[in-house]
């Protein structure tokens, strides 16, 4: 099964090294692994590598590299299953996943590998069952404050939030079975949506995609129950008759498919599409769901370009106008417009709609950032640059209107926060949970959209 | 269901049990034990005595121990950790002198059902289950309807592995297999849209296996193969090759306007995978890639030209009806190629096809001007072949530059293989020009060639034991290679050679053992490429086998012994020796070896009076499944080459 596993940082300096069961090489491997890594070819993947009979297979995640050996012809599914759930379990009892934390963290980090892992089988990997054998406490950089209001984020996506919650909040570790009860109680509830939207140069639409997940942290006393309510229009499938439950009130809010944690008890979700659940501590994933080419509401920008190529002196100009078709109460977030371009271009000028855009040409590309774009405004660029002919060409005889060569596909890249692009909503979030103290637990709802590759083609 | 005052019960019998003196009365503590049973079955909960009852097993009385072990197998999914306490004494039992004790302690054994397994314990009885055979058709769809919930479940690496097993189990039932790869079509597709890229990548393999053998079975998803920017290039490769495969007359204009698009990537490499995969969707949609490849000529950038001009030349052979389109498309090609490969590709198109290409003697000539300055010696046997071939079409205009060309080649080349190319021409022209006709003017094109290249849809037995293990991730290629270097690696978790399954030996009926070993072999024939064998060595060999296996297949009319090496070649069998084409009988010695080094040497016997083909083999190491696999290949060989013929 598994020889050894290691997590390297992303320079390639081990952090963990721990060998299972001594049939394979030695610590070197890790330094092997890194060298196979940055020295492998393009187009060969560097998911499973091999060396003198051993498997390498990693996955990358928070910019460190988790990686096990194996010199059986494995389950490639499960050995990144376990790679990204093992992720998920440092995670939860570090606070965080990240070379500081795990570097401060080293003990704690081999004692919760020394339990998941016997002789390279896997022991198991629930959060609920280790806290009985794990001794060491997280160490963590500051103390937590649910007023440092500094820094915002979400602990599902890595990106920055509206002030909804401190991050910090989020990235605590659990408890361990032992320390104290007086600490917070809180749950975290974050339906998170990818949007992935490809638009031809026409204007038509050929795909959209939405990939959403219900994902839950909680620091609750495990085992105590909750209620999760979905938006009651809330249904599944692709089927014409489609039914929802309360009719007269719009179409239902409809995903192609659905798949439910098994720790989620679904006995009131035909009825009233709650979901049930006694979620251990730390981080689950509840749901997730996808969605394909019916999206209940505009897709939330849409972009006119218009190009004008002079092919004889070489002058390119790119005029850009972006309509955000989100409710007028909504606003997109961290919008960056990426717009390839050809080879060697040198920018002339740029004349932007509002001061705080900003853009600017970089690794042969048009980079152009909206920090804030209201829902139902229209931002406009307009950019001249120079394109240098190739020698050898003929400069006449061409047409004007055709773009240059390596002009385009604009890609979009935003955040939008309290917004599900499939319209799903978490209706409520009841604990059944009573503390014994006179502190109600928290619990902290939120909901963000964001792009995972939103393409116009020019 | 428990009630109120279980508890005070569940105290008074735990005393009872722990009383000595009752422990010393059989009767009276075979009493207690009964009303532990009856509370029992009346539905209190009597899980607080498990300890109890545990040591209550340790007994000579039979009626005791069968009540004992009644209450253990209710309560053990509730206590499990107490219940692995039990397991002693049944482990005890079965070597009792008393068969009916070791029968009883078998049996309860058996059904002590502890907690459920979390999903890495499912994963490993799921794999462990694949050396399992069924008995009986019956036996086989129980066990399948058992599994049916592990398909559902929320780990990928659960439902791959019920996938697998459905797949090994059903290799006979080939609607199941269907039917199961209708089902995990949600997951794969999910898993290939998942945030984490190693898991996308991992999915995408699998994907292009499926692929093979159900070729429309993703077509209606194309979409969600498309690459998106951000995604690292070892996924958009995957995917671009997916969308060759999964490509129909539905979704060809979509596929193709999508790849266009990658055509013009920043990066090179991307974008000459791109138009590579538009040159092998041209097999079967010839018109409209020809026409998207010529527009792509028009940008006038280097990286493009070279690819599709070597698209070009490909497409020429397997899809003659191209060539007209081709060659209007040539003209003008050859300032934007600097490279070997893109030279080569443009040299052999003007020379094969050169009398329809109104300029190309003035293309070859400033070639021929420049070979002096010309690095690769590649290109300059290319250019000495293609104008030969141009001068038979169209001598007055070719007749100078190949003088000049073959002198140069002849007096100042400095590479050998260049120099003895142009000497061989030149004497091949002394002998006269109807010597050279007759040698160089070979066909132009063999559509055959592709059939064989892309055989039809494998079934998927063939590669059922490669589901959700490494051999799709690194393909099946590069497989072979770390498999050869590393031999006894390639026993897959189903192997028994690994320690494990020692242990787990006898859980195995002796007659199935045989059995279990063959199935890796079934299908999973691997042909070493490159086998170098010397014809001394073969004839060795031969004279000191016997011949494992004999047949005659049907053979009529005329035989082309070219085309029939290719083709063996394809599939990695080398031609050790044949009789020249015409030769009656013909006969003809070939050589292959599997990855495993085991030898399969045959001889072909066509006799045309007879009009068939006897086929025998002999074979170094005596292995009937693969002796089976290699006759079938070599049947699909000769069977694909005969409906060719006809």
């Amino acid at each position: 099964m598994i020889s050894q596993f290691f997590i390297l940082s992303s320079k390639g300096d081990p952090l963990i090294y721990k060998d299972f069961r001594g049939d394979s090489g030695g610590r070197d491997v890790a330094e092997l692994f890194y060298r196979k890594l940055t020295g492998l070819p393009g187009d060969e993947s560097p998911v499973v590598m091999h060396h003198e009979g051993r498997h390498f297979i990693h996955i990358r995640h928070s910019g460190l590299y988790l990686v096990v050996t194996t010199s059986e012809n494995v389950s490639p599914f499960g050995l990144l299953e376990l790679l990204s759930r093992l992720a998920t379990l440092l995670g939860d009892y570090c606070g965080s996943l990240g070379e500081g934390t795990i570097s401060r963290n080293v003990a704690l980090v081999y004692e919760l590998l020394d339990e998941v892992l016997d002789y390279g089988y896997v022991q198991t990997t629930s959060t609920e069952m280790l806290r009985n054998f794990i001794q060491t406490e997280a160490v963590v950089s500051k103390p937590f404050s649910l007023f440092d209001l500094s820094s915002v984020g979400l602990f599902g996506a890595e990106t920055q939030q509206s002030k909804v919650a401190p991050s910090s909040a989020a990235s605590r570790p659990v408890l361990s079975s032992r320390s104290d009860q007086s600490q917070k109680n809180e749950v975290f509830l974050d339906v998170v949506e990818r949007l992935s939207v490809l638009i031809a140069s026409n204007g038509s639409l050929l795909k959209v995609d939405v990939q959403g997940e219900i994902r839950l942290k909680s620091f609750l006393p495990s085992g105590s129950e909750m209620r999760i309510g979905l938006t009651e229009e809330f249904c599944v499938g692709k089927s014409e008759l489609r039914v929802s439950l309360f009719p007269g009130y719009g179409p239902g809010i409809r995903v192609d498919e659905v798949s439910f944690h098994s720790f989620v008890n679904l006995d009131e979700f035909e009825s009233h599409r709650i979901l049930r659940l006694q979620p251990p501590q730390g981080e689950l994933t509840v749901m997730r769901y996808q969605l394909s080419d019916d999206l209940p509401s505009p897709l939330p920008f849409r972009l006119f370009p218009s190009v004008q190529w002079d092919r004889g002196s070489g002058r390119l100009q790119v005029y850009l106008k972006l309509r955000c078709d989100l409710p007028l109460k909504s606003q997109a977030l961290n919008v960056r417009l990426h717009l390839p371009l050809p080879r060697g271009v040198i920018s002339l000028s740029q004349e932007l709609s509002s001061p705080e855009q900003k853009a600017e040409l970089a690794e042969g590309a048009l980079r152009w950032d909206l920090p804030r774009v209201q829902g139902g405004s229209q931002l406009s660029g307009l950019f001249q640059m120079d394109v240098p002919r190739p020698p050898g060409l003929p400069s006449h005889g061409l047409s004007t209107s055709a773009p240059p060569l390596g002009l385009g596909p604009a890609s979009l890249s935003f955040e939008l926060p309290r917004h599900t692009c499939s319209g799903l909503q978490v209706r409520f979030l009841r604990l059944a949970f009573r503390p014994c103290g006179n502190a109600n637990p928290h619990k902290w709802v939120r909901h963000l959209s964001h792009s995972d590759a939103y393409v116009i083609r020019i | 269901m428990p009630y109120l005052g279980s508890e005070d019960v569940v105290k008074e019998l735990k005393k009872a049990l722990c009383n000595p003196h009752i422990q010393a009365d059989r009767l009276r503590y075979r009493n207690v034990i009964q009303r532990v049973i009856r509370y029992m079955t009346q539905g209190l909960d009597m899980s607080g005595v498990f300890m109890e009852m545990v040591k209550a097993s340790a007994t000579v009385d039979i009626v005791q121990k069968k009540l004992v072990y009644l209450y253990m197998c209710t309560y053990a999914p509730l206590k499990p950790d107490l219940a692995l306490l039990a397991i002693n004494t049944l482990c005890k039992d079965c070597s009792d002198p008393n068969p009916m004790v070791r029968g009883l302690a078998l049996r309860s054994m058996c059904s002590l059902r502890m907690s459920k397994l979390d999903q890495w314990g499912q994963a490993e009885v799921l794999n462990f289950l694949l050396r399992y055979q069924p008995r009986s058709e019956e036996e086989l769809f129980d066990i399948l309807n058992l599994l049916d919930s592990f398909l559902k479940s929320g780990s990928p690496g659960v439902v791959m592995g019920a996938t697998k097993l459905f797949l090994i189990l059903a290799k006979k039932f080939p609607h199941v297999q269907t039917d199961v790869l209708v089902r995990v079509k949600g997951p794969l597709l999910a898993a290939c849209s998942s945030e984490s890229r190693e898991l996308c990548f991992v999915a995408l393999c699998h994907v292009r296996q499926i692929l093979h053998s159900l070729p429309g079975h993703f077509s209606s998803h194309y979409k969600k193969f498309f690459c998106s920017y951000s995604e690292p290039h070892y996924i958009k490769l995957q995917k671009v090759e997916v969308l060759c495969e999964l490509v129909n007359d539905e979704n060809v204009q979509q596929v193709l306007e999508e790849l266009r698009g990658y055509c013009t990537d920043v990066s090179a490499d991307f974008a000459q995978a791109a138009i590579f995969a538009i040159g092998s969707i041209a097999r079967t949609y010839t018109d409209q890639c020809v026409q998207i490849l010529t527009e792509l000529l028009g940008l006038r950038q280097e990286h493009i030209t070279t690819v599709v001009v070597q698209t070009f030349r490909d497409l020429v052979w397997l899809c003659p009806q191209c060539t007209e389109a081709v060659c209007q498309a040539l003209p003008g090609c050859e300032e934007n190629i600097q490279d070997s490969e893109g030279k080569q590709a443009l040299i052999w198109l003007l020379g094969v096809h050169g009398e329809r290409i109104p300029n190309a003697p003035y293309v070859l000539e400033d070639f021929v001007e420049n070979v002096k300055s010309e690095t690769f010696p590649a290109v300059k046997m290319e250019l000495l072949t293609a104008l030969l071939r141009l001068f038979l079409s169209r001598p007055a205009e070719c007749q100078d530059m190949l003088g000049r060309l073959l002198y140069y080649c002849i007096e100042e080349e400095k590479d050998m293989a260049v120099r003895d190319r142009g000497l061989f021409y030149y004497r091949l022209l002394l002998v006269g020009i109807d010597e050279v006709k007759r040698i160089l003017c070979s066909p132009k094109s063999d559509p055959t060639l592709g059939l064989l290249e892309d055989p039809a849809e494998r079934p998927v037995n063939s590669w059922a034991s490669d589901f959700n293990t490494l051999v799709p991730v690194y393909g099946k290629s590069r497989w072979a290679t770390i498999s050869k270097c590393h031999g006894a690696e390639r026993c897959g978790p189903e192997l028994p050679k690994t320690s494990s399954f020692a242990a787990s030996g006898p859980l195995i009926p002796e007659e199935n053992k045989e059995r279990v070993q063959e199935v890796p072999d079934s299908g999973a024939l691997m042909l070493v490429p490159n086998l170098q064998l010397t014809a001394d060595y073969f004839e060795k060999t031969w004279l000191s086998l016997k011949v494992a296996h004999q047949q005659v297949l049907p053979w009529q009319g005329e035989f082309h012994p070219d085309t029939l090496q290719m083709a063996l070649q394809v599939v990695n069998i080398q031609t050790i020796a044949m009789s020249r084409a015409g030769a009656r009988p013909w006969k003809a010695y070939l050589s292959a070896q599997d990855d495993t080094g085991c030898l399969f040497l045959t001889e072909l016997l066509w006799k045309p009076e007879n009009s068939e083909m006897q086929i025998s083999v002999k074979q170094n190491e005596t292995r009937t499944e693969t002796l089976k696999s290699f006759i079938s290949v070599l049947e699909t060989v000769i069977g694909t080459i005969e409906e060719i013929k006809s």
